[in-house]
């Protein structure tokens, strides 16, 4: 992990551009916004977007205003993978041509948990398994924000949305996340990481990864959603870090197959520390949050041992 | 001026691809269009063909991929049919909607349920809207030139539009004709490198396909059909130089003994071939008749079919393709539309044939021919008529 | 009829936009009922609250501070509640 106390000024020394605007028209306190404006600092100027329906395309592109300030494009929702893969495709070929620079150019396809986790897996498996030179963001907020907050796959147990209402005879989502990284890394590709924007320097660092990396790869990035999590907006990197320092969302990269948290937490927070400021768990009982905490620890313990084993082979 | 092969017709297609130069070729495997693919994917394997050729896992990604290929301004081909086509619905509209010069060969087959690998035209009339330029082949040699074709109409900057070629699934997508192959360095004359107006580059960044507020998509839309109505001219110079430089001319509508017909066929498609027998034989009887072919279905050529239509008593309309609980057929209510605002206009018939592979036969026309002649007799009856089904 | 609006001749082709990063235009900022304000004696301008700003609406002045873009800032409060060194204090709007 980057963030020890000595690298408290380290933000001096990041890259002064801002790549995805001001005056975009996240809600206040958006995790997803911030997690594209770390992204997009890393990738640098030489990047195209392709970005799914959704969130980060509503807010970032409204005629005539864009953030965008590198090559974007939104086709359709379920699809970012495989516009990426056309993307890629063409400059690969133009190149060979000469009708394209030659320059390395990120090829990254962006899109929220939704549109990787539900609608876009399809596409996302398809251009992973096909080995497109390209990086795919997900941004997950845990919901279908954009919308107004309807459940996905990615919803975590317990949590109450606008189709997974809590209520006397539901205790909201009723199944667990969707492990969409480790189904990402079943396709064995080199490089693939967890992050959080509440570390910043381990995301960017990751990022940085990712696009130097040769083939396809793939960032499975938390965003607090202060509108959807019903949480006050000013805590939203407090959120981030809450989940990762609990073990709810834990940070690792899976490097041509090889498992290696990027910070081994023997012990962790405990679980209602992240779940209690959240409306979106309010109405969770004390047998629930016990239930969650085991659920937890068990997923934890289990990314341990694969750490454990990776690192001894 | 090339060299004359038999052929099978979906090869013929590939090799124009191939002399196009196409730079992306992204599909699916669909029967009955993958002959086409497979040979692309043969000529790109032996290096015949300098392609990235994308195998993705299903036709939406097929016309999505296309999209960000011809986002950075690669000459972009695929190849899909009846259920591929159906499940890239939502991409067309948005290929037009972005105005990305995409071409596809559609091999013309039934859509589901029940399942049908068979041909009919049921798979583009379900894309009628969809925005793009749409022709119908009836031969082989026209199939290969139609794609060549597309690509210059697609690419030319007053249109910008995704462009689709129509040959019927079996019938001609399967058949083996004598096809005159152009050599490279005409076709190269005839069809450039494709010169984009704006792509995705980091050294000019845009914004493609942002939000489109009420404010301003009805004049987003209201251009993009202008660009579609405007392709009509583009489309006919296009079709002008080609003459020019292979000898071989196209029209909107193809004419067969037309001139003095009492009756008229139209259709589209390679059925149109039988049709032409049948018209032979009716004339020797006496009977006059003529068909009309539609080459161009979008835009659709209302000048050049109001002209085809002069002097003839009826239309007969012969459909591949059932508008369920609507006028029939798709084409027919079209010429009717086309037709509605004349003075002086003849009857006009439809009839739906040759759905989910089934012939339709010399016999079935001269029904047809019959048909008409007794509504033209004893005035109109149901607003179409489905040929040769079992009652 | 708003004749001070373009026809759909003036729009560039598919609305494709062609000025890169156009929404720093927007006054996000008159979304906010609190501003952060700075307390230069408490900030060691270690610029945590500039990396954590989800709208980049912080910028370096010649002194080392983050100066607030009040133009952009939308008044989430992160800056505040993430500063470690309590700098930051969010006010009321109008104070």
């Amino acid at each position: 992990m980057a963030e020890t106390p000595g690298d408290l000024f380290l933000p001096r020394l990041l890259p002064p551009q801002e790549f995805f605007a001001e005056g975009n028209r996240g809600c206040q306190g958006c995790g997803a916004a911030l997690v594209m404006r770390q992204v997009l600092k890393a990738a640098g100027p030489d990047t195209i977007v392709c970005n799914a329906t959704g969130c980060m395309e509503i807010i970032s592109s409204p005629y005539p205003e864009t953030a965008w300030r590198i090559p974007w494009i939104h086709v359709a929702f379920e699809n970012a993978a495989a516009v990426a893969a056309g993307v890629e495709s063409g400059i690969k070929v133009l190149r060979r041509k000469g009708r394209y620079h030659d320059r390395r150019i990120n090829v990254v396809a962006v899109a929220g948990d939704g549109g990787t986790a539900d609608i876009g897996l399809q596409a996302l498996s398809g251009a992973l398994e096909r080995y497109h030179d390209f990086t795919y963001v997900c941004y997950d907020n845990e919901a279908y924000m954009n919308t107004g907050i309807q459940r996905s796959s990615s919803t975590p147990y317990g949590a109450s949305t606008t189709t997974s209402p809590s209520g006397r005879e539901s205790i909201g989502q009723k199944t667990q996340k969707k492990n969409l990284p480790m189904i990402v890394a079943a396709h064995e590709i080199p490089y693939l990481a967890t992050a959080c924007p509440s570390f910043p320097l381990d995301l960017m660092d990751k990022a940085r990864r990712a696009f130097q990396t040769v083939g396809p790869t793939y960032l499975h990035i938390l965003a607090p959603c202060p509108t959807g999590w019903r949480h006050a907006s000013d805590l939203a990197i407090e959120m981030g870090r809450l989940a990762v320092e609990t073990g709810a969302f834990p940070l690792y990269e899976v490097v041509d197959g090889k498992l290696k948290l990027s910070m081994k937490m023997e012990t962790r927070k405990p679980i209602i520390d992240y779940l209690k400021p959240q409306g979106r768990f309010r109405h969770l009982k004390e047998d629930d949050i016990k239930e969650i905490q085991r659920r937890v620890d068990e997923n934890y313990e289990k990314l341990l041992r694969r750490a454990e084993l990776d690192e001894g082979g | 001026m090339g060299e004359r092969v038999g052929l099978e017709v979906s090869l013929a297609v590939s090799e124009a691809v191939k002399l196009a130069r196409a730079d992306v070729i992204a599909a699916y495997p669909i029967t009955p269009q993958t002959h086409i693919v497979e040979e692309l994917s043969q000529m790109v394997a032996d290096g015949d063909l300098d392609a990235e050729y994308v195998m993705v896992e299903s036709e939406h990604s097929a016309m999505s991929a296309c999209c960000g290929a011809a986002a950075v301004g690669a000459r972009t081909f695929t190849a899909t049919a009846s259920q591929g086509l159906a499940l890239m619905h939502e991409v067309l509209f948005i290929a037009s909607g972005l105005r990305l010069p995409v071409v596809m060969a559609v091999a013309n087959r039934a859509l589901s349920a029940p399942i049908s690998i068979w041909g009919d035209q049921s798979d583009v009339m379900s894309e009628r809207d969809s925005g793009w330029i749409q022709l119908f082949a009836e031969t082989g040699q026209e199939a290969l030139d139609l794609t060549i074709q597309a690509f210059k109409i697609a690419e030319d900057r007053r249109v910008l539009l995704p462009a689709e070629v129509n040959i019927d699934g079996f019938t001609l997508s399967h058949v083996v004709e004598p096809i005159v192959i152009p050599g490279q360095e005409e076709v190269d004359s005839f069809l450039p490198p494709y010169e984009p107006q704006v792509i995705l580059d980091p050294e000019k960044p845009v914004t493609m396909g942002p939000v489109g507020f009420p404010e301003l998509y009805t004049e987003i839309k209201k251009q993009q059909n202008e660009a579609l109505l405007g392709s009509y001219e583009v489309i006919l110079e296009v079709w002008d130089r080609f003459a020019e430089s292979f000898g071989r001319k196209y029209r909107p509508v193809e004419h067969y003994r037309t001139e003095d017909a009492e009756i008229l066929i139209n259709m589209a498609g390679a059925m149109s071939g039988t049709a032409r027998i049948a018209v032979d034989m009716m004339r020797e009887t006496g009977k006059k008749v003529g068909l009309i072919r539609t080459r161009l279905w979008r835009p659709y050529p209302f000048d050049e079919i109001r002209n085809a239509v002069k002097g003839a008593k009826a239309v007969a309309v012969v459909d591949r393709a059932l508008s369920f609980g609507g006028q029939g057929g798709p084409m027919c209510s079209e010429l009717r539309s086309a037709l509605y605002p004349l003075a002086e206009k003849p009857v006009v018939t439809s009839y739906i044939a040759g759905l989910g592979g089934r012939d339709i036969t010399v016999e079935n026309f001269q029904t047809i021919v019959e048909d008409t002649g007794d509504v033209l007799a004893n005035g109109p009856r149901e607003e179409y008529k489905m040929i040769g089904v079992r009652e | 009829m708003a004749e001070d609006k373009p026809s759909w001749k003036e729009y560039p082709m598919a609305a494709t936009i062609h000025s890169p990063g156009s929404a720093t235009d927007q006054n996000t900022g008159d979304w906010k009922s609190m501003r952060p304000v700075r307390d230069s004696s408490k900030c060691d301008k270690c610029g945590i609250c500039w990396i954590f700003c989800p709208d980049a609406a912080l910028y370096m002045t010649e002194e080392g501070f983050y100066e607030v873009d009040l133009y952009h800032c939308k008044g989430c409060g992160i800056c505040a509640h993430e500063c470690r060194k309590e700098a930051i204090t969010m006010v009321e709007e109008g104070e």
